[in-house]
């Protein structure tokens, strides 16, 4: 889950990482009022999508009348489909060099790793890799501060900001831990007067850790539907097609998906109703694809530990109440079977028992796919 | 013959009193599992299907010389868990929850490698041994065969897709190893399809794979020495970037964890890549016979 910059800012100072003067504001009036007591600032919008300074989620503000002026045209504004709700008005900077740094987890060695470069500033992705310096964690011993000293003599930084960059990076460690991070990334990690300072931060935490972080403010990026779902505890992702898709299990709703667009489909989501979900769940999963209105459904069952009894039973109790308005392909196979199609057949739906003719079937029902 | 989990093995169930460890152990002890205890903290003198319930692992292996252990506690707990059976000495751990921390899984891997012992999982199935009538997981039954195939995949339900069309196809298993769906997990493509090299039943190898990380094309470079017919099959073609999908490793971040990476990879390491589930049975015949 990523946290907004400034709980991430925030977290920085706990830790002593040093961070220019910034509140957030809610309104003109509270950004005039930050940038009389903090002077000319930057002020950011507070919404979770890289590239924010090109889309212009980046302004100036030198007094505090122009601070007003600018957080007006800022707050409710449209970036890249995120609606500017608060703006983090912060000190600006007069940076001299901008360097990288960043904690998170390598998922091939399965341990911590730490990259840091001198050429921050840009997205790491876009900096060479010759650039970037790579140090490995290992997590029983933690980083210490002669991992810190080891890694600006890579960088090749000497004097303070040497000493500056090794205390830093046994703070950041810390907070990958203690907050349960997935990410923690200073970019850029700025000289100001010969001194590091943390000039932007994002912090992204572990979504299965959050029940030890029971502080954290729940945000969930997804689109309307997409976080109704999530609340009935499925996973969810919107797609931009028109048949809609539920499997059960990750793997299956994914190859689903891929079986949707090979017969030339255009799918309208992922939905996983889970490995081993039961009736009335599936029942709910399937009334979020009805409300979607889609022009077919498609469902791609194979019993393992899901019943295929209990998924018919779903289709029924959402058919015979809500509706199912729009066709339905059924592919039904495993534990249950027979007692599973039996039921749909009773009520006039057939289910297929292989995936690629019913897939092919769910794509020729919404016409205009290919043969 | 199979690899990581035979007959021999004797397993405990952690997290036994439980729906789910009670569902499972039942289930495992149907297909013939030599599951031998459980544990579960103050149910000490209960039983669960004939099998007696211990509060510790060190209890339960002191009357019952366990050496395996499949965990069903709820992923808060699943740290905790994992290094009561690894410090005593449990040399197979299988992870089930899904939902545990990643800094967790981190922690439980490394103490593993240091002890020398195999975690399966988090987030997985598990692992079944047909021709042994053994398996430590919550697939079904009934889908698997014995013979000469190893299979290794991510993924739950799609593998169970991929064996069930194994067995119909007259393509029985040594072994089905479950990796888990998190982004970080003990075991690596590399290192199973180590245990199926060195495995004389196992004659070919299907990989299941999905987008994330980069374990996929890892193995890519291993499979070069590999010496037997692998044919692989990866989910998530039409997965957007930077959302997950379903599971927590299963997200395409910064340009990273691409299906067509994985592919390309795993073409030119001279595997077999199909695009569908359903062409991995014809793809593998093909793979044998060439």
């Amino acid at each position: 889950m990523k946290q907004y910059e400034y709980l991430a800012k925030g977290v920085l100072r706990e830790h002593g990482i040093p961070i220019p003067p910034g509140r957030l504001v809610n309104n003109p009036g509270e950004a005039a009022e930050a940038v009389r007591d903090i002077g000319p600032a930057a002020l950011k919008a507070q919404v979770l999508v890289g590239g924010r300074g090109k889309a212009g989620g980046i302004r100036f503000a030198t007094n505090p009348d122009e601070a007003r002026g600018v957080a007006a045209a800022m707050i409710g504004m449209d970036l890249k489909g995120y609606t500017v709700e608060r703006l983090y008005a912060e000190g600006k900077l007069e940076i001299e060099r901008e360097f990288y740094i960043s904690v998170t987890t390598d998922r091939n060695k399965k341990i911590p790793l730490v990259m840091a470069s001198l050429a921050g500033g840009v997205e790491i992705e876009d900096v060479d890799d010759s650039k970037i310096v790579r140090q490995w964690v290992d997590p029983r011993v933690g980083v210490l501060p002669y991992f810190g000293r080891e890694l600006a003599q890579r960088l090749g930084l000497e004097g303070t900001l040497a000493k500056e960059l090794a205390d830093l990076v046994v703070k950041l460690y810390a907070i990958f831990r203690e907050k349960d991070a997935e990410l923690v990334e200073i970019n850029p990690l700025a000289v100001v007067g010969g001194h590091l300072i943390a000039a932007d931060a994002r912090l992204n935490i572990d979504d299965s850790a959050l029940f030890r972080h029971k502080t954290v403010e729940i945000i969930d990026e997804g689109s309307d539907l997409e976080k109704k779902v999530h609340k009935i505890g499925l996973a969810y992702v919107e797609l931009d097609g028109d048949i809609a898709i539920m499997a059960n299990g990750a793997g299956m709703a994914m190859a689903t998906v891929d079986a949707i667009q090979y017969f030339g489909g255009r799918p309208a989501n992922f939905l996983d109703a889970g490995g081993g979900a039961s009736v009335e769940p599936t029942a709910q999963a399937l009334d979020v694809l009805v409300s979607m209105k889609p022009k077919v459904i498609f469902i791609n069952i194979f019993g393992g530990i899901t019943r295929c009894d209990d998924v018919a039973r779903a289709i029924l109790q959402v058919k015979n109440t809500t509706g199912i308005p729009v066709p339905l392909v059924v592919r039904l196979v495993g534990t249950n079977e027979k007692e599973g199609v039996a039921l749909l057949e009773q009520a006039g739906i057939s289910a297929y028992s292989d995936m690629a003719p019913a897939a092919q079937r769910a794509v020729e029902l919404r016409g205009g796919g290919r043969s | 013959m199979a690899v990581l989990l035979t007959k021999h093995s004797k397993v405990i169930v952690q997290g036994i009193t439980g729906n789910q460890g009670q569902f499972h152990t039942k289930q495992m002890l149907a297909y013939g599992t030599p599951v031998v205890g459980g544990v579960s903290p103050g149910k000490s003198g209960s039983s669960v299907h004939g099998l007696p319930v211990f509060d510790t692992v060190e209890a339960a292996m002191r009357t019952t010389n366990a050496d395996a252990s499949i965990v069903f506690v709820p992923a808060p707990f699943a740290k905790d868990a994992a290094f009561e059976a690894l410090e005593n000495g449990i040399k197979l751990v299988v992870m089930i929850p899904e939902h545990i921390p990643v800094i967790d899984s981190m922690d439980i891997v490394a103490r593993a490698q240091e002890l020398g012992a195999t975690v399966i999982g988090p987030n997985t199935f598990g692992i079944i041994s047909p021709g042994e009538h053994t398996k430590m997981g919550i697939m079904p039954n009934h889908i698997y065969q014995n013979g000469p195939i190893g299979v290794v995949a991510r993924s739950g339900t799609l593998s169970y897709e991929i064996a069930f069309s194994l067995t119909n196809g007259g393509f029985g298993q040594t072994t089905v190893v479950g990796m888990g769906g998190d982004p970080v997990v003990g075991q690596t493509f590399i290192s199973v399809l180590h245990h199926f090299k060195e495995d004389p039943d196992t004659r070919a190898v299907v990989m299941v794979g999905e987008i994330g990380g980069s374990a996929e094309e890892e193995a890519a470079e291993y499979l070069k020495s590999f010496g037997k017919p692998v044919v692989a099959y990866l989910a998530g073609r039409a997965a957007p970037p930077g959302k997950r999908m379903g599971h927590a490793g299963a997200i395409i971040e910064r340009g990273r964890g691409t299906l067509e990476s994985k592919e390309k990879a795993l073409n030119q390491a001279g595997a077999s890549v199909v695009t569908m589930p359903w062409q991995v049975v014809d793809a593998l015949r093909e793979a044998i016979s060439g």
